[in-house]
């Protein structure tokens, strides 16, 4: 007879991981529910069920449009941010390759999303720059201004970090690579919906977002491509989102989307609760636990996202620990599995590699409670200076 | 109590942890990330160790057990492969998994584990420790399946290390663990056993190790000049093989070539490239002028050795003589013997009757019936 796996999983849990996805909000759920039950249509069918879906997936476009200032005909929607960003990187690769621009540019500090899609041009032949960052994690404009060439078809550069939630000067940016009349893509995968993000303002050309990362479900995400600009689609099939992304579109999940979008343009304007909530956590932690720094601009990032140093500590061992406790952080990406290299973030921003391994990123959402965030302040004090005494971190080799 | 258990996919540290899991105890698995598991992030190569993490997270779910990967690729390179590597650069045959046990598992993961409060280790090894209370000491014992024993790879472990060890499978037969695994519907019930070297999958050992010795010629180079071509300017004139050598008889004459003393164990037969009447045994292999020695299997017996790096479960050396039955490999069934401590982690062992392929850089384990008593590292034979 199998063991039963009940009592662990019913521990008391507190969640500050958003920046790895943020919970599904009720009234998403019950729309991806809505829509999975009821609009059982194809949007490409000519009969009533196709037109249920298509007038789905409208309202969904519509209010995905209305979040980032744009109109509806330039959204394309996607299976999430890491195709949104394969698809404006690739898809303009791609489009402008024949007239001889294979030249790119972008950061040390992208997702991998980024990073490993401009490797793979790379190895096509596709020549990189990536601008490094200051220690707070900001690009220079004036770095951006010195790497363009006449044939640089690209410029990429993410809106806000991921790990240490620093918002980069998009729009100056964005200007320059204007004036040049080079293409300027970015990916809002971690300020969509946290931040406002209006793509006028910010003048940008390419913009991807994912739908989870703001309360929407995932698998669902969409690239905004500014009207006139041409990309050539590398997902091949059938003519969806206008011959743009091939393939039957989610429904469910876009419905999802769409509805997430729509709640973050009525909560915007009241996230300065989880801003508090994020700087009672650092300041506590920070008078509590001696030898911790922030890492990043302490002012210039988005509201929910704390990224922390604990000296001697490896930040593997704290995050196991604090699972155990029932709280749920991150050291960095969730992305790369299982292993811990010394985040490229980090490294990137000029930290030694021991800072590096002991960093933690917490990350808050509109469920965070300052009940949540007292007891993982209580909580930290005890396991740090537990994992200190050890005091032989893994130097010890006989 | 709160236990940390070293899981690795299969089936034995499965059922370790299960077992640990009925007796009621607050189990917590950990699987080591030992080496890069990203060469077949872009290609799509199969990794069997990623499938055998996904193994072990399948477990620890069936089990209702919190699950971590925790990273040792460095602490893993530095100290288990590098090892391996120096030692068959030096003529000599490693171990890896005895280093493995002693430095990551009942070292670093056992500081792991005390970070989070576990107060011991446990593994899925078929061997057990016990605490003699006449003694007040632990003793480390043969797994119950003579088989399956593993106790020769746990020689090294120091009285602090076995007092934060368990192997719950210590207990039981293999066919046992099955039956347990089966009884429990774990996924990995049929899983069959590794038998390979785990970071030399293919069982490509010269391979691997050539890679390895390349690498670090290659990093060195960076430092210092050319020093490996004033070394020896004809080979890399004549694109000769960097690791050439002569293979002779005992009696020093040259019979043939090879390319890396690293292709070389002693007691191997086959492979050697020459080709002679009656069949030839590697004998000895010579570092210093890259010579590999082959002879007749005769010529292959010996009956004493001496150890270094040698480790007493004690934690003190026996005095005097000491009436033994020792194991020179894994698989060697272990024989009688006389062994004496020499001070500073030497020892010197006679066997009652002459033992086959005496191989430098085995270990050699010493018994008292079921306890094992300690062991060491064959030394090079003095010429």
């Amino acid at each position: 007879m199998p063991i039963d796996p009940q009592c662990y999983h019913e521990q008391m849990r507190i969640y500050l991981d958003y920046n790895a996805t943020a919970p599904p909000l009720p009234e998403v759920v019950a729309a991806v529910n809505q829509a999975m039950t009821t609009t059982i249509g194809n949007a490409s069918s000519v009969h009533t069920f196709g037109q249920q879906a298509k007038a789905e997936l409208d309202t969904a476009r519509t209010s995905v449009a209305a979040l980032l200032g744009a109109e509806s005909s330039e959204i394309v929607f996607t299976a999430g941010g890491t195709e949104s960003d394969n698809l404006a990187v690739r898809g303009a690769a791609e489009a402008l390759e024949p007239a001889g621009r294979r030249h790119l540019i972008t950061t040390t500090i992208e997702h991998e999303a980024i990073l490993n899609t401009v490797r793979a041009l790379e190895r096509r032949g596709w020549a990189v720059t990536s601008l490094p960052v200051d220690t707070t994690g900001l690009v220079d404009p004036d770095a951006l201004r010195a790497a363009l060439r006449p044939e640089t078809a690209l410029v990429s550069v993410m809106h806000a970090n991921n790990e240490i939630g620093t918002i980069q000067p998009i729009a100056d940016l964005a200007a320059i690579a204007r004036a040049a009349g080079v293409l300027f893509h970015t990916d809002a995968v971690q300020s969509a919906g946290k931040i406002p993000v209006d793509v006028k303002a910010l003048g940008v050309d390419l913009l991807s977002l994912s739908a989870h990362k703001f309360g929407g479900p995932k698998g669902a995400g969409a690239l905004w491509i500014r009207r006139g600009v041409r990309l050539v689609s590398y997902l091949t099939g059938g003519r969806q989102e206008r011959s743009r992304r091939a393939g039957t579109e989610n429904v469910p999940g876009l419905a999802g989307l769409g509805v997430a979008a729509r709640l973050a343009i009525e909560t915007l304007p009241h996230r300065e609760a989880v801003a508090a909530l994020r700087d009672r956590l650092e300041t506590n932690i920070l008078a509590s636990v001696p030898g911790t720094v922030v890492n990043g601009d302490p002012a210039r990032r988005v509201p929910n996202t704390s990224n922390i140093s604990f000296e001697g500590i490896e930040a593997e061992s704290l995050l196991i620990a604090l699972d155990l406790e029932g709280v749920a952080i991150s050291t960095g990406s969730a992305c790369s599995s299982g292993s811990l290299e010394p985040s490229h973030v980090l490294r990137a921003m000029g930290l030694p590699t021991a800072r590096a391994r002991n960093s933690l990123r917490f990350s808050l959402g509109s469920a965070t409670t300052a009940d949540e965030i007292d007891v993982v302040v209580n909580v930290l004090p005890r396991l740090v200076s537990r994992l200190r005494q050890l005091g032989r971190p893994s130097a010890a080799v006989r | 109590m709160r236990i940390v258990v070293a899981m690795s996919g299969g089936v034995d540290s499965s059922v370790a942890a299960a077992r640990l899991v009925e007796a009621g105890h607050d189990v917590i698995g950990l699987s080591m990330q030992l080496y890069d598991q990203r060469h077949g992030a872009e290609s799509f190569g199969s990794c069997c160790s990623l499938d055998d993490l996904h193994d072990a997270r399948r477990v620890a779910t069936a089990l209702g057990i919190p699950h971590y990967i925790v990273n040792f690729e460095h602490e893993f390179r530095e100290t288990v492969v590098r090892n391996f590597v120096d030692e068959y650069a030096q003529g000599r045959t490693p171990i890896p998994c005895v280093h493995c046990n002693s430095t990551l598992k009942f070292a670093h993961l056992v500081d792991r584990a005390a970070g989070l409060d576990a107060a011991a280790v446990a593994t899925g090894h078929y061997a057990r420790v016990v605490f003699d209370e006449d003694r007040r000491r632990y003793v480390l014992r043969r797994g119950v399946d003579a088989a399956k024993d593993q106790s020769y790879f746990l020689f090294g472990l120091t009285q602090d290390q076995l007092a934060h060890a368990t192997f719950p499978v210590g207990h039981l037969t293999k066919s046992e663990v099955r039956a347990y695994a089966d009884r429990l519907q774990l996924a990995v019930a049929r899983k069959p056993d590794s038998h390979e070297i785990c970071f030399i999958p293919n069982g490509r050992t010269a391979d691997f190790v050539e890679a390895e010795m390349l690498r670090s010629r290659e990093g060195s180079d960076l430092r210092k000049t050319d020093a490996e071509d004033l070394r020896s300017p004809e080979a890399s004139a004549s694109g000769r093989h960097p690791d050439e050598g002569d293979i002779v008889d005992s009696a020093g004459t040259v019979i043939g070539r090879h390319h890396g003393l690293h292709r070389f164990t002693v007691g191997q037969r086959k492979g050697i490239g020459v080709t002679k009447p009656q069949p030839l045994y590697v004998l000895r292999l010579d570092p210093a002028d890259r010579r590999v020695v082959v002879g007749s299997k005769q010529e292959l017996g010996a009956r004493d050795l001496q150890a270094t790096g040698v480790n007493w479960i004690a934690g003190v050396p026996p005095a005097g003589p000491t009436r033994v039955t020792a194991r020179i490999r894994h698989r060697h069934a272990d024989a009688p013997a006389t062994v004496i401590s020499d001070g500073d982690g030497l020892a010197s062992l006679v066997f009652d009757e002459p033992q086959l392929a005496i191989a430098p850089g085995q270990a050699v384990v010493f018994y008292d019936g079921d306890d094992v008593l300690g062991g060491g590292w064959i030394a090079n034979r003095a010429r």
